[in-house]
């Protein structure tokens, strides 16, 4: 591959959804737990529950159903009901890294009364290229990270 | 064609790759560059520098009478790749729970 290193690497779709701007940017929003994979957990168990504080600088963690709480990163910027920045700190590995941070923006625009197209690009993938271990983890794993559950407990347990 | 598992696993299982990987981070560098920041002779240097290409970690260019290395990206495509994958799956679980949602307000309003 000839790209550039330092050229940013991004994913970007869209799906448009049977909801007014408000709705779909509150479900997004606050029902993150309803539609979040569930087994994109980086949790010792799955989660109960995926939060996102509605707010700049707000937590955005998954809760286990014995209260513990494993960080995935940060809120960049809340603006509702058109446009929200979340700071993705996992790494290839999925595991937090308060110095490692990705960034997914999700724009809400209702194109017709009732019908609302949401627009998501996960910004400076490139950011994953920096580390050679985090390269094993892919190649390791090629179905994904399905096996790298507990990571937050080992984390924990490290301190 | 993408290198195999095993080839790139193998690359990566020496710690000399790895740091040599590590030091490419920063940006191209040229095999004597690497020699002069590593205890090994430049000859070993490239011996690594092969086996990093093989695997594909590491591109090559002429750069006047110099030899540089840098970093492949196949590593950083292959998180692309999933990441595109896992939001795909994601939004689609999303619309499903819109649908849902929209079909209930319907409900509502009879």
């Amino acid at each position: 591959m000839t790209t550039d290193s330092a050229a940013e690497v991004e994913v970007a779709r869209s799906i448009t959804v049977p909801l007014g701007q408000a709705k779909a940017f509150d479900l997004f929003t606050a029902r993150m737990t309803e539609f979040w994979p569930p087994e994109h957990s980086i949790g010792a168990s799955p989660f109960a529950a995926v939060v996102l504080e509605p707010r700049v600088g707000g937590r955005w963690f998954e809760r286990a159903a014995d209260g513990a709480e494993c960080d995935w990163g940060r809120v960049g910027a809340w603006e509702p009901t058109s446009r929200v920045v979340l700071l993705w700190q996992l790494t290839a590995e999925w595991k937090f890294d308060p110095d490692f941070e990705t960034e997914v923006e999700v724009t809400f625009t209702e194109k017709e009364h009732g019908r609302t197209t949401v627009y998501l690009r996960h910004r400076n993938l490139q950011r994953y290229g920096e580390q050679a271990e985090q390269m094993r983890a892919i190649f390791d794993s090629p179905n994904g990270w399905t096996d790298t559950l507990n990571r937050c407990a080992r984390l924990a347990e490290s301190e | 064609m993408p290198a195999s598992a095993a080839t790139v696993l193998d690359a990566l299982g020496d710690k000399t790759r790895r740091s040599i990987l590590e030091k490419l981070a920063d940006g191209p560098i040229a095999v004597g560059a690497l020699a002069d920041q590593l205890p090994i002779s430049r000859p070993a240097v490239s011996q690594h520098l092969r086996v990093l290409k093989d695997a594909e970690l590491v591109v090559e260019s002429i750069a006047g009478t110099r030899r540089l290395y840098r970093l492949n990206r196949v590593g950083l495509m292959a998180v692309r790749e999933y990441l595109d994958r896992f939001w795909e799956t994601t939004l689609d679980n999303f619309a499903l729970l819109a649908s849902a949602e929209a079909e209930t307000d319907e409900e509502e309003q009879k």
